[in-house]
């Protein structure tokens, strides 16, 4: 088949997302304004719109340089996979013209429109309407078509408004070369590609490589070049409507059942598991009832997640009864397929099924497990993490015994360097009998801890006559004693 | 005396059973380490969030590993039982144990046991002094006696008594948890003073 190329290309693809998002911008640039990355130690100018290249700014030059150009200059750093993610919306859009679109690098797009153009009212009406759509938006787009992907390219990157079907007197550079290449052809006097044309192709490949002949074959047609279409995202989201109404739970649960299955088949296909499931229960009269199960483990077996579901469409207030149901996994994971062996997967236990379910009642949140932390602080040794989403750690070092309980610390009278002799604490008196200690412990000075204001600590640990062993301390700073724990 | 703990201790599987005084959570956390030796599962400590004590990982890890532990932070003394009767029917822990602060009634307890029996998982109740229900197999009563002979640096000795029991005796032992084998030691009374 025929193929028939059309470029975009965004110069100032950074900027112009950034401007285009700002809610008081007006659509004539008067302003100059820049994209800053950080790069080598100093920051430089990455993009920069109309007004700012009119005061003599340019790509690459550092930004105080720029600053002492141009005081009112506005700027703001670059956000590169912001610019990715944008550029993947401009691909989605350009769907609307032909369902071929491939990116084109960071800051352009590549579309096959043979056969769709006519549906526009032939072709430069389509680039016509894609030039239009691009300037409303905000966007500084250049579009061109030609018979091959590397001509379109020349023609948006190198062509002139006039010069819409001709790539022969464009630059060397329209080629796509790298720029060792380029460089070499143009001291040779070789400027245009004209120029490159009449050369004989022998000596072309062996005095620059391959790379060059290849890329003027593409150019002109003479070498296929494929335009990589991307695919849309997966839609993980399916639907059952009833004839009749269903209003009893066996029967939503039977319902839930089949959606389940046509659901994880796809999530079995694409390797995913799902992590948020969302079930839409549409009434007769119109209302909506959902039911959300988050999971505690990515997951895309029918058969277990069913079960789960249970609790929530108990629930449901089913009316007059329902009559479409829609099931959508909302969040999804990677879930690559595992290696069956005698050993068993990691987790047989079925735990995780335990955890979510537990989870839909207390808030999945709320189940958590103890991380191993770095640190001498009795507070922030361990760590406390969401069990469904972190992996047990260890192992667990302990150098001198530690009290099974903590609570955040109780002020005792005392004010000697040693514990004292007889305290009271929680309305109880306390003999001392044995304490061993002190252990310094000194806050960490780097992390902001209001309560360790009062500096470093002397904590003993006291074993009562009454039998309660309690962990003290004594801050030599500001005298006074605290217990904070217990021991078993 | 007769010194059988072995007997009492741990208690008897798929069952609740309560414990108050000081040295509950060394004994919860005892029995943790008893449990996970016996079957790999996992234990599952409920407690209600609000509470500002906490259990230090640190600190048991001499008993358990924290990575067997799970902690159930729910929002009420309901959520709490709710909790446990779910894991133990599931029978995926091994032990779960319920730091609670208001009284157990018997329907309570008495779906706790049946959920206990159901999923062969033992489930134990931290309950504040004179708070049980009569559903629970046994009821001890632990806590911290002084070490009076100054060899143990970081001594455990406490008394273990258990105060109520459905199916046996009621004695009262004098224990010493050791760390390096993960048992509990019977220390031989010492004499009246």
């Amino acid at each position: 088949m025929r193929k028939r190329a059309v470029s975009m290309w965004f110069p100032k693809l950074p900027s112009d997302r950034v401007l285009r998002a700002r809610a008081m911008t007006t659509a004539t640039d008067d302003r100059p304004f820049a994209i800053t990355h950080h790069v080598k130690n100093t920051d430089r100018i990455y993009c920069l719109n109309q007004a700012a290249q009119a005061r003599g700014l340019h790509r690459g030059m550092g930004f105080s340089d720029a600053r002492a150009y141009c005081p009112d200059l506005q700027s703001q750093p670059a956000d590169v996979t912001a610019d990715a993610r944008f550029l993947q919306t401009l691909a989605r859009w350009s769907k609307r013209y032909c369902p071929w679109v491939g990116l084109d690098g960071v800051d352009g797009l590549m579309l096959n429109i043979a056969g769709s153009a006519h549906l526009f009212g032939g072709e430069d009406a389509m680039l016509a309407d894609m030039r239009h759509r691009l300037a409303r938006a905000g966007l500084g787009g250049r579009v061109a078509a030609a018979d091959t992907r590397g001509a379109a390219w020349a023609l948006t990157h190198y062509g002139t408004s006039l010069q819409t079907k001709d790539i022969t007197t464009l630059p060397i550079e329209a080629l796509r070369l790298d720029a060792k290449s380029a460089i070499a052809l143009q001291r040779l006097g070789l400027r245009s590609i004209a120029d490159l044309m009449v050369l004989p192709r022998a000596t072309m490949a062996r005095r620059f490589g391959t790379e060059v002949v290849l890329r003027l074959d593409q150019a002109l047609g003479a070498q296929d070049e494929s335009i990589t279409s991307l695919h849309d995202a997966p839609h993980y989201g399916v639907r059952i409507t009833l004839p009749d109404p269903i209003g009893l739970q066996a029967d939503v649960m039977e319902g839930t059942k089949r959606l389940l299955e046509r659901l994880c088949n796809k999530l079995k296909a694409h390797e995913t598991g799902a992590r948020k499931l969302q079930l839409t229960l549409r009434r007769v009269d119109q209302g909506a009832q959902q039911v959300e199960l988050r999971l505690a483990a990515p997951m895309h077996d029918a058969a277990r997640i069913l079960p789960l579901f249970a609790r929530g469409v108990d629930a449901v207030e089913a009316g007059f009864g329902i009559d479409q149901m829609r099931l959508e996994a909302t969040q999804v994971e990677r879930l690559p397929n595992v290696q069956m062996s005698q050993s068993g997967t990691t987790q047989p236990d079925g735990l995780d099924d335990l955890i979510t379910r537990i989870g839909n009642r207390i808030g999945l949140d709320n189940i958590q497990r103890f991380l191993p932390a770095d640190s001498h602080i009795p507070e922030r040794s361990f760590r406390v993490a969401v069990a469904a989403y972190s992996a047990p750690e260890g192992p667990w070092v302990t150098m001198t015994p530690r009290p099974l309980r903590l609570f955040s610390p109780e002020p005792i009278t005392g004010n000697t360097s040693r514990p004292p002799d007889r305290f009271r604490w929680r309305r109880m008196s306390f003999t001392t009998g044995r304490a061993t200690g002190p252990e310094r412990i000194a806050p960490e000075w780097w992390l902001p801890d209001d309560n360790w204001r009062s500096g470093v600590r002397d904590y003993w640990r006291v074993e009562t006559r009454e039998g309660r062993r309690l962990w003290l301390f004594y801050t030599p700073q500001d005298p006074h004693w605290f217990v904070q724990g217990e021991f078993a | 005396m007769v010194e059988n703990l072995s007997s009492h201790f741990p208690p008897q599987n798929a069952r609740t059973h309560e414990v108050w005084g000081p040295s509950a959570p060394a004994f919860a956390f005892a029995l943790a380490a008893y449990v996970r030796h016996k079957n790999a599962k996992t234990v599952l400590w409920a407690r209600e969030a609000w509470q500002t004590e906490q259990i230090n990982p640190v600190g048991f890890s001499s008993y358990i590993d924290p990575q067997n532990l799970l902690i159930a932070q729910a929002a009420s003394h309901v959520d709490v039982l709710a909790t446990a009767e779910e894991a133990l029917r599931s029978g995926r822990v091994a032990l779960v144990i319920m730091e609670l602060s208001q009284p157990i009634g018997l329907t309570e307890g008495r779906r706790l046991q049946l959920a206990a029996q159901e999923g062969d998982a033992m489930g134990l109740c931290l309950l504040p002094e004179g708070m049980g229900s009569n559903a629970a197999q046994t009821r001890w009563r632990c806590s911290p006696v002084f070490d009076e002979t100054a060899q143990h640096r970081d001594s455990t000795l406490q008394r273990w008594e258990i105060i109520k029991n459905k199916s046996g005796t009621l004695r009262t032992w004098t224990v010493r948890w050791d760390a390096q084998t993960r048992r509990i030691n019977v220390v031989s009374e010492a004499p009246q003073r």
